[in-house]
């Protein structure tokens, strides 16, 4: 019975040392903060749809996808489409907001990101994945 | 005993059984089951025209290459087509030639052809470069043996590639009789003599490759890089489907032989001898 204070201590010292991740990233403000990603600028999107034919490039820039299923489900897409362009030769792709793409890692996809470093890897790396795209398909150099 | 019982024969199952069992089973008398019989048999009749057919719908192309090796000879050591394919598709040169990996090389005639056998008749070719890549066949070996399905035929004959698949056994190498597929024993980019195109994928170490004929140019409506590339017109590529095709007209006019037919692949790379 005498042993309580010393068990009270021990358990307290171990949950502060648990919970350490937890309380040090909420104090450090470094938790919630997602990653800065830089968006596409308009030129290099009007470039990307003047190359597909659809010259409406001066319109408010979008995705292929709205960019909750972009952020979502992007590799699910890009999965499809390389077994669309390899395996079945079907290289359109219709967006949701009627523009056509070419269903195209490197000149599509990279063509408005055009820089990898600071669109794809800054939430890679946040999250902690590590994709293989690029160790085939070339990244357009900055 | 009463719960398991209970438990084998529930109340709406022991329903189903007293209350229409006995009637349920005469619902269909002889006649009835003729004709029914009669209409199945019909039904067996009309389904297979219906699916084969649509099978055979228009394969629409099939895609073959004529080589002729004596112009290609009239430019001495033209390496165009080769540096043309390697450039397009960021093929690595590698120095070490057991790893060396090649879309299209020269090959001496003899070793390109070593079933022609006829002691003078090819003596303009002896001995001479003769530009070989995949054969594109139409009983691809490569396909047969391939574990994943990383290699196949498509519709138009393009033995394609999906290097996303390929593990890298090179079983596809051993069943190749031409030699047409390489290895990737190192990563390529560091052996790439310029910084490699956006326009193409390169590979990575532990991938097989080989010539695909150009299906992402065929796709945009291009010629295969290397047949854009010939300076007089020594490959000619075309659809040996349509009777009017250049290929064809060669094919007509002038004799042609192709790399180790006995061997029954059926190779589609003709060469005009």
């Amino acid at each position: 019975m005498n042993d309580r204070p010393v068990i009270i201590v021990g358990l307290s010292l171990f949950l502060v040392v648990a919970t350490f991740p937890v309380w040090y990233n909420v104090t450090a403000g470094t938790s919630p903060r997602a990653p800065d990603l830089q968006r596409p600028s308009p030129t290099a999107v009007a470039l990307v749809r003047q190359r597909e034919g659809t010259a409406d490039g001066l319109l408010a820039p979008s995705c292929v996808a709205p960019r909750d299923q972009m952020r979502a489900s992007h590799m699910t897409l890009l999965a499809r489409w390389r077994d669309d362009v390899v395996r079945n030769a079907d290289r359109g792709y219709l967006a949701y907001d009627g523009h056509r793409y070419d269903k195209n890692l490197s000149a599509t996809c990279l063509g408005c990101h055009d820089d990898k470093a600071k669109f794809c890897d800054r939430c890679h790396d946040y999250a902690g994945v590590k994709p293989r795209c690029t160790d085939c398909h070339v990244a357009p150099s900055k | 005993m009463r719960r398991s019982g209970a438990g084998r024969r529930g109340p709406r199952e022991r329903g189903a059984w007293r209350g229409a069992g006995a009637p349920a089973i005469q619902t269909i008398d002889r006649r009835q089951f003729i004709g029914l019989a009669g209409l199945s048999a019909l039904g067996l009749w009309t389904q297979p025209p219906a699916r084969a057919s649509s099978v055979q719908a228009p394969s629409a192309r099939r895609w073959a290459m004529v080589v002729d090796p004596k112009k290609c000879l009239e430019i001495d050591g033209c390496t165009r087509c080769l540096a043309a394919c390697h450039r397009a598709h960021n093929v690595p040169s590698v120095a070490d030639q057991r790893h060396e990996v090649k879309w299209i090389w020269k090959e001496r005639f003899e070793r390109a052809f070593p079933s022609e056998q006829n002691v003078y008749t090819e003596d303009s070719l002896k001995g001479k470069p003769v530009p070989v890549l995949c054969n594109h066949c139409d009983n691809p070996p490569c396909v047969r043996v391939c574990p994943t399905g990383a290699t196949w035929k498509r519709d138009d004959g393009i033995v394609m590639m999906d290097w996303h698949r390929c593990i890298g056994c090179r079983y596809c190498m051993s069943a190749c009789p031409y030699g047409s597929r390489s290895f990737n024993w190192d990563d390529p980019r560091r052996h790439m003599a310029v910084p490699p195109s956006n326009d193409y994928p390169t590979r990575t170490k532990g991938v097989v490759e080989k010539c695909t004929f150009c299906e992402e140019r065929l796709a945009r409506g291009l010629a295969p890089a290397c047949v854009e590339a010939c300076p007089d017109g020594a490959l000619v590529f075309g659809d040996l489907r349509d009777p009017k095709s250049r290929v064809r007209e060669i094919l007509r006019a002038r004799h042609t032989i192709r790399r180790r037919p006995e061997l029954g692949t059926q190779p589609v790379v003709y060469y005009v001898i």
